[in-house]
Order: C-alpha cells, then structure tokens, then sequence
C-alpha cells in the first residue's frame, strides 16, 4: 500500500448521556478549592493525569469516556464516569451539549478539557461559564484572541513582541498566497489560521511548492471549519522550537516557569521535549521568559499557557510563534525541574486562590512521548496490548492512558504514554533516558519505542546541537 | 494485476475512484483516516480498478484488501 500523509482534525455534532456512578471509598481531605468536584473532558493520558491532582486534593473526580475507551483505565481511576457515546470524538468528547449534560448530572463544580478536544473551544469555555460552572482555563476572550494566529500574531507584534516577516491579513486564495510570497519571500511556512497539531501545515521554497502548501492548508481549513484563513510567514531553515510556560496567577500578575526545546518533530508533531533547552544561551532565555510575560499581560493571562518561539539557533534570536491557551502536552517537563504540579496551579488559580509562586529550577528533564506507530515511517499502528510494562526507579515518571489487554483504537491521536526522566545534569538525564527506554516494553500496537532508543544514541542528539530538521535527517 | 492491501487499521474516510476507472500511477483510490491522520492510498501502477472491496465508514484490518487493480 503506497501512502502519503496529510494530518486532520474532527468535526463535532449529535448527542445521548448514561451514567455509571462508583462507590467513593471513603472522602478525602479537600485543599484550598473553593469547588468541590472537577470534570475532565478528556480520555487517555491527561484525563489520568488530571484526575490525579484532583483526587490528590480531596476533589471529586468525574471521567466522561466513549464507547470505545470504556476499559481503559482513567475510566476506572475516576469517582465517577459518564459514557458520552459512540467512539467517534464528534459523536463523544467533541460533543459540547453531550458533555454540559454530563458534568450538569453529575453536578461537576468544575470543568477541566485537557488538551486537544474542547480545550481551546471559546464557545465550549463560555457555555462552562454559563452553565454555573468554574471553566478550568483562561478567559474565553484570551481563547478566542489567541486561537486565531493571525490576530496573535498581529496583537504581538503591536505589543513589542518579535514576529517571522509575514502576512497580516488572511489570505484566502492563491493569487494573494503568490503576491504575499514575492512581498515575504521564500522560504515560506505555510498554515491554517485556525488550525494546531501541525495540521495543514506546510513549507513552500518556490511558487509551485507554494500552490501545493496552499491548496493543502485551505483543504485542512475547510475539513475543521475554521473557514479559509491562510497565513504565510517566513521559514527559519536551522531553527529550535522553543516555548515558555507561563503561569497567570488569580491577581493579574504573570510569571514564567522556563522553557522547553521541541524540536524533535515528525510531520510537524513534537516527539521529544527537554528542559533547559541546550540551545540558547543565559542571555537568550532571559530575554524569551520576559517576552513571554509580556504576552500573558498583553492578553490578561489566567492560568497556565505556553508561549511558542522559533529559535534561530546561530543567530540566538526569537520569533512569537503563537499561544496555546491550555495545558500542553509536555508540561510534565516543566513540573520534573521546577517540582511543581501545574494541574494544581491550574485548580487553585481557577478557584481564585492567590498565592505566591517561586521558580527555582533545578537539574534536566525530559520527556519521550510514545505513540503507537512504527518506528521507521511513523505510520499509525493502533492494536491490542498484548505486553505492557513500564520502568520505574529514581527520576523516571511515566504518564500512560493505557495498561496490558487494554486496545488501542484508530479513533484517536497516537499518543499512549509519556516516558519522562529527570537528572542532576544533561548528561544523566540522558542516561536515565537510555536505560527507562530499553526498560519500556510494549506489545502489539506498533510502537516508537525503538525510535526512542535510536534518537539516544544519535550524536546530534546527544549534543544537544540540533534542530526541528533531525528526524527528517535521520530518515532520508 | 495489482492487490492494494491495508496497512494499519483504519476508518475508510473517503472513495475517490470507482470499479471500472482507469487510474494513473500515484493517483488516490481512497483515503483512509487512522489516528487523527488522514491517509490517501495510491495506485502503485497504471491501470483499470478491477475490484473495490470496501466502502465509506468501514473499519478495516490490517492486510484487508482495498482494491485490485488490472
């Protein structure tokens, strides 16, 4: 089978809610929270995750899952667990009216939506709001400022935020993608206003490849609905992916927890993250971490988000990337060297709490994230686990959705766990990485396990002198 | 005659082509979607679509046969 890849986000709609309620064995002590329980709209890993912190605190947890994740264990984790409906994600977690009657049944105080899904939805955020409830994020307006890259974009460059060269306008068809293009000048990244996840996105070096990212691009933009926004922005060929997490506190002020180096990417996707990034300099963190809080001002910030920068890695300056007004995937990075709970934060910044946060940073972490596709050409290989056993031991932590028996379904992005280590240094971070890895062993879903282990033992890697092109270099 | 098989488990997103087509090489015959990707299947020789065994919304397996191309 010849294939080539071309990444998609669903579309939601439809509705049907049945409750499963699970005897809660004995109460825990509540923290701090004004709320009493929490709702996580969301499955897999983070919906463990996050039910983790909020049982910690004494909350009461509720999972709402579809038909196809109902043995998995975040179902089983959680106080209670509402079945939304079908596997589909339009027919379940990206159902809005599905999941309101869910967390209205159970009489969830709060709403946490994770990543992906609902968790950048303005619209998803406000009905939360309306509905009495305590919406777990920032406000929909910083949502809906951020979720267009071209209105952040344009909103940072006027805040003194340096931006790539780039379009201002939405372009909408190729005649002005060509024009813009002559204006900007190649080579050029091209995306969906709308779009994240590297969906649609694509990087043009003359007119024909341009036609072709466009025409890409507009087919993504009309799958997901965000109409046909284009933006074009000048391509930095040897850059780092560098983003900021920032935390805005419930009394306005804004702080920045470090950073952390994306730059192992396929298709666009991050596939390993790493705090401090070994590839800017004292001097450049500093002037990144500042820019960062000035974007959480700019936007009056509330709650953890991530200020994306491309980094020109031989020049040591930064371009705004965009904003991701939520939890990231790869925040356990930030929590492993600043010993914080960013889900925590999240919580006790939602219920109002004002409180005093301190950084101190302290070794490097980082973090392999294991999807369930081979390892070679990173195609999808969704399957039955049949062997499941994760490491363990000294600053090893592994965030999973799934454990053996369990199935992994076509229906969902391919994430199935997060490897992550933490050492005193680089260096032993490595090799804590190199043997948690070996140690990792998964059975029947394809996996990039071994991709893992061959990413270690690369001497770019190694080095920590790399940059957003390494995978590609690895497989040409 | 040429037998295009699944690769991975995936949904049938959508059929580009029909039985009795005559398709050029690299060309579409369907799109698959599999883990939040959507995954076009091309023809790896020219030729007529003898056979398209499946339709929208399927879930098929590993090694299921998606066409036969003559």
């Amino acid at each position: 089978m010849a294939v080539a890849f071309v990444p998609t986000l669903q579309i939601p709609r439809a509705r049907s809610v049945g409750i499963k309620r699970r005897g809660s064995e004995g109460r825990r002590r509540r923290v701090g929270c004004v709320f009493e329980s929490v709702l996580v709209a969301n499955r897999g890993e983070i919906a463990r995750r996050v039910i983790r912190t909020v049982r910690r605190m004494g909350l009461r947890a509720i999972a709402v899952y579809s038909e196809a994740d109902a043995d998995l264990p975040f179902v089983r984790e959680a106080d209670e667990a509402v079945l939304l409906g079908p596997a589909s994600p339009a027919q379940s977690y990206l159902d809005v009216e599905k999941v309101l009657d869910a967390a209205r049944k159970c009489g969830a105080a709060a709403v946490h939506p994770g990543y992906g899904f609902l968790s950048e939805n303005a619209d998803f955020a406000r009905a939360v709001i309306d509905a009495g409830m305590v919406w777990i994020g920032p406000a929909p307006e910083a949502i809906v400022q951020m979720g267009d890259k071209i209105n952040a974009r344009n909103l940072m460059e006027n805040a003194g935020i340096p931006v790539a060269a780039g379009t201002r306008e939405p372009v909408t068809t190729l005649e002005d993608a060509l024009r813009a293009a002559e204006e900007v000048g190649y080579p050029l990244m091209v995306k969906t206003a709308g779009g994240g996840g590297g969906i649609g996105m694509g990087v043009a070096y003359d007119d024909e490849s341009l036609t072709k990212a466009f025409e890409q691009a507009s087919r993504a933009a009309a799958r997901f609905g965000g109409g046909a926004a284009i933006l074009l922005e000048r391509y930095i060929e040897r850059a780092r992916h560098v983003e900021v997490q920032i935390l805005g506190l419930a009394d306005g002020t804004v702080v920045a927890l470090g950073e952390r180096d994306c730059s192992v990417q396929r298709r666009h996707q991050k596939v390993v993250e790493e705090s401090p990034s070994p590839g800017i300099t004292p001097e450049l963190r500093e002037r990144m971490l500042a820019a960062a809080v000035r974007v959480g001002e700019a936007v009056g910030y509330r709650g953890a988000g991530t200020v994306e920068c491309l980094v020109d890695a031989d020049k040591q300056d930064f371009v705004f990337l965009e904003m991701n007004t939520r939890l990231q995937v790869e925040h356990p990075v930030t929590e492993l060297v600043t010993g914080s709970d960013l889900v925590e934060h999240q919580l006790r910044i939602a219920a109002g709490e004002v409180y005093p946060v301190e950084v101190a940073p302290r070794g490097h972490a980082i973090e392999f994230r294991i999807y369930a596709e081979d390892p070679k050409r990173f195609f999808p290989g969704p399957g039955k686990i049949s062997v499941w056993e994760e490491p363990s031991g000294e600053g090893i932590r592994v965030d999973s959705g799934y454990v053996a028996a369990n199935t992994v379904t076509p229906f969902y992005d391919p994430l199935i766990a997060k490897l992550c280590v933490h050492g005193a240094t680089r260096a032993e971070a490595l090799e804590r990485g190199r043997a948690a890895v070996a140690a990792f062993r998964v059975e029947g879903p394809k996996n990039n396990v071994p991709f893992c282990a061959e990413l270690l033992d690369h001497p770019e890697f190694a080095s920590g002198d790399y940059d957003t092109g390494l995978v590609s270099r690895m497989r040409s | 005659m040429a037998e295009v098989r699944a690769e991975m488990v995936a949904n049938v997103w959508k059929i580009v082509v029909s039985e009795g087509d005559t398709v050029a090489e690299g060309e579409t015959l369907v799109i698959l979607e599999s883990m939040k990707m959507e995954i076009p299947v091309i023809a790896e020789d020219a030729g007529v679509v003898a056979q398209l065994k499946v339709a929208e919304g399927d879930v098929i397996q590993e090694g299921d046969l998606i066409a036969v191309i003559e």
